[in-house]
């Protein structure tokens, strides 16, 4: 349905036939964005195993787990957790899933593969760049998880590594000597990998969109996407130094993170003129866009997602969307002190920081509000990716309303650190943020390999995960107004022991919305192999990605480039189909 | 299966918010003059955005069973999306107006008003993993302290130099802290390696313990008993182990109690 002849020509190389150059060191964003897919389901699988064995210490302390010992002997002697091997765990369990799955997948992944198709390009704007994002990405994580093996153990300063437990080495405790070292490395080169790819993608928006593709008609994935790189640019510009020099104070005698005075074991520290506050001011100015970095680019996908199947656009059009998320961007960056809001800082700097924290609530209650609002009058199809478009919209209210409570420092100063900021934290970046990961695998995984998914595996996958994340966080808010301590390895204290039972119950809703992925995993599998063969747009959907064939040619649009003539969304419209192709020439009526 | 989803929503929405109700799982009754502030702001925050939460979570599932696997022409929201715009900016902009003049008095009780100048002065040393609480003891005057000297091998936690420091000499030095009722306490935090945290949720209150800096925060407890200090600041694999009580006593009881350690 696209006019052809007006479509120029593309010069391009034809596709690489080594096995090398096709498959490892690709160049393509497509074999990248697949890369980064896959490392982020490894990611997220070691990450879910490290929550559930952790999870089952918290509800049965004393519990052997069969076969813990032979991952560390140290760590857990006939398969009891010691507590600093559980404080291994944790921190591997949140640096694995929010960099290396909430990072990786909404962004990286499908950024990489459905940014140039959006718009229209044949690749990223640095093909080379793209493929040592990845590839530096992949070092990272071979870096971090080297941190299991050895004598050691993993870390033990959660991903969050204040100083002065990280900054002090061995003296600090177990896993604080090369274990430390390593995840401040695997760190560090996460931050060149995505400063790499950030830049890709800005570049590439900006300078690679195809005849007509106006910015205004770029998909809200798209923008999300590159909403996401000006994001990680800063971010990971600021945490990236950070890193070094929390390496350097270990390494080089430094003193960035370590004040004078210092007594670890009765030794005094050779250390003077550090503030332990820095890094946390570093961290956190890094810390809360990295939010952001994880839930925008979900927002942007089931924004992309939902019109498909509401059969009409979102509400307001394109540009509130936009609004919400462009100022979410540009205020995350104002707000990580309340982080601190306990740290010892300046109190009058609580209220600064509250402020805006507060004002950060509107964008993201208006978005809310456009996407209730897109819900009334549509026709609402159900599949698997509309159901955890849904879902996403679900979880995400639940996790934003406890924001409300953790912005207030006069409140914050009873919840912080208790169970109510990890159910704060899980639902509105965790888990939203992975509920528009498998809307997007749903909705894209028929682009990407060219097969269906079996829908009736998908919704199962839905019903048992919504239900599930609701067992496992929402108890965590009552744990927390109780004022049960996180990053605890065991409950002793008087007032927490008649809480544990309420843990046990998490750790059951947990051991079962995990095994519950693993539908998701024989799906995924399963569909590469032997689902049906997907047509080349099975969504009725009309951004650029569905007018070339399930998977794509290697230069993405089969040596033509597309031309735009419409915006991303225009469904519900009048004619033989509900819908029309961007690619498709002529004026569109509304019905 | 608009209507299963919209079904488990309204369910979902309603298990969750029924303990929140109850007060099943609810703070500690507070024992501090700031408490009642803080407790005032959760319950309002509670109602607003309980609001909220129960309010969209049911147009969710309204919609969805409404629009869910329907055939027809679509529609657009009446009105179009600036009163939705609208709306959200007013009811969120009024919840925070509010929320934050009445909650940065909460935190400037807290934080921001002087400590009273009279208050009984506590000294705190924090390390892996235990709090110690150090009285100026009969002279009134707290030692002064010596980073190379604190030794947990000799007992000398705060690094006092008993040798040459006549007013370290007197000072009081235990392992939990005991205030008297009714009265202004002031105290100052000190780590001496990781950050720890002064947590008593009875109090309403949790500071962090840093390492470099000296941290002070004040409060008085109006009603005696025996409460629990805990750390919250992941501070090394003893962290779920390290606390300390509370013990606030009645004046004469707490008059009595210092002579005690004074006469050790």
């Amino acid at each position: 349905m696209s006019d052809t002849s007006a479509q120029p020509e593309v010069h391009h190389h034809g596709p690489p036939q080594a096995f090398i150059r096709k498959y490892v060191f690709s160049l393509d964003h497509k074999v990248i964005g697949l890369q980064y897919y896959g490392l982020a389901l490894v990611a997220v699988f070691i990450g879910m195993v490290l929550s559930w064995l952790f999870r089952i210490h918290l509800g049965w302390a004393n519990m052997a787990i069969p076969g813990l010992q032979l991952l560390s002997p140290n760590g857990a002697p006939g398969g009891v957790m010691t507590p600093e091997y559980y404080l291994s765990l944790l921190t591997m369990h949140g640096t694995i899933m929010v960099f290396f799955v909430l990072t990786n997948a909404p962004f990286a992944g499908f950024g990489n593969y459905f940014l140039p198709i959006q718009i229209g390009a044949e690749d990223m704007a640095f093909p080379r760049f793209n493929m040592m994002s990845f590839w530096t990405t992949f070092v990272a994580f071979l870096v971090l998880m080297a941190a299991f093996f050895v004598h050691d153990g993993p870390p033990i300063s959660g991903w969050t590594a204040y100083a002065t437990l990280s900054s002090v080495g061995k003296a600090a405790g177990p896993g604080e000597a090369l274990g430390q070292d390593l995840w401040i490395v695997s760190i560090g080169f996460f931050c060149i990998g995505q400063l790499l790819g950030s830049l890709n993608f800005i570049a590439t928006t900006l300078d690679l969109r195809t005849k007509g593709m106006k910015l205004a008609r770029m998909p809200l994935s798209t923008w999300a996407w590159f909403i996401t790189a000006c994001i990680g640019l800063l971010a990971f510009a600021d945490l990236l130094p950070g890193a070094i020099l929390l390496l350097l104070d270990r390494t080089a005698g430094t003193s960035f993170f370590s004040p004078a005075g210092l007594v670890v074991g009765d030794v005094v520290q050779p250390h003077s003129g550090g503030s332990p506050l820095l890094w946390q001011h570093l961290f956190w100015f890094f810390g809360h866009p990295e939010v952001y970095i994880a839930i925008i680019p979900a927002f942007g996908i089931v924004a992309h997602i939902l019109p498909a199947f509401m059969r009409k656009p979102m509400l307001g059009g394109m540009r509130v969307m936009i609004g919400c998320m462009t100022a979410a961007a540009f205020l995350s960056y104002m707000v990580w002190g309340h982080h601190m809001f306990v740290s010892g800082m300046n109190p009058f700097s609580a209220i600064t920081f509250s402020v805006p924290t507060l004002i950060i609530t509107i964008p993201f209650t208006v978005a809310t509000l456009i996407f209730l609002g897109s819900i009334y009058g549509a026709n609402l199809r159900f599949t698997s990716a509309s159901l955890f478009s849904l879902g996403f919209i679900s979880v995400f209210i639940s996790g934003g309303i406890s924001g409300f409570f953790l912005a207030q420092p006069s409140i914050d100063v009873y919840v912080h650190a208790t169970y109510f900021v990890v159910a704060h934290f899980h639902f509105v970046m965790a888990v939203a943020a992975i509920f528009g990961i498998f809307a997007g695998s749903y909705f894209w995984m028929p682009k990407m390999v060219g097969r269906m998914m079996n829908e009736t595996l998908g919704k199962l996958h839905f019903w048992l995960t919504f239900i599930g994340v609701y067992c496992i966080f929402m108890p965590m808010h009552y744990l927390g107004l109780a004022g049960n301590v996180r990053r605890y390895a065991a409950f002793t204290d008087n007032y927490m022991i008649p809480l544990i039972p309420v843990h046990k119950f998490i750790t059951i809703a947990a051991l079962l919305t995990g095994a519950a992925q693993l539908i998701f995993l024989y799906n995924l599998f399963h569909t590469r192999f032997w689902g049906p063969i997907a047509p080349e747009n099975p969504w009725e959907a009309t951004s650029l990605e569905w007018s070339t064939p399930s998977p794509p040619p290697f230069d993405n649009f089969g040596g033509k480039h597309p031309v735009v003539y419409q915006d991303p969304y225009e469904y519900g419209v009048e004619g033989p189909q509900d819908y029309v192709m961007q690619t498709a020439p002529g004026k569109v009526t509304a019905t | 299966m608009g209507k299963v989803f919209c079904v488990l929503l309204v369910i979902i929405t309603l298990v969750s918010v029924y303990p929140i109700i109850a007060h099943t799982w609810w703070p500690p009754p507070t024992i501090s003059t700031t408490g009642p502030s803080v407790d005032r702001q959760l319950d309002e925050t509670m109602v607003g955005t309980g609001v909220l939460f129960i309010s969209s979570q049911l147009i969710l599932a309204g919609f969805v069973w409404a629009f869910g696997g329907r055939k027809g022409k679509i529609k657009n929201w009446p009105g179009g999306h600036k009163p939705v715009v609208a709306f959200g900016i007013i009811i969120v902009g009024l919840e925070i107006l509010s929320l934050t003049f009445v909650g940065s008095k909460a935190w400037a009780a807290m934080y921001l008003a002087p400590p009273n100048e009279h208050a009984l002065r506590v000294d705190v040393q924090a390390e892996q993993f235990a709090f110690f609480f150090r009285y100026a003891g009969p002279d009134g005057v707290f030692g002064g302290v010596h980073p190379e000297l604190i030794s947990d091998a000799t007992g000398n936690y705060f690094g006092l130099d008993l040798e040459h420091d006549v007013a370290s000499r007197d000072d009081i030095v235990v392992g939990s802290l005991t205030i008297p009722v009714d009265t202004p306490i002031l105290l100052t935090l000190h780590s001496k390696d990781m950050i720890h945290n002064f947590y008593v949720p009875e109090l309403r209150l949790q500071q962090d313990i840093v390492p470099g800096l000296e941290i002070p925060l004040h409060f008085t407890a109006t009603k005696a008993g025996h409460y629990e200090i805990v750390c919250t600041q992941l501070c090394g694999l003893g962290h779920y182990s390290m606390r300390a009580f509370l013990d606030v006593l009645s004046q004469p009881d707490f008059d009595a109690w210092l002579k005690q350690q004074s006469g050790d």
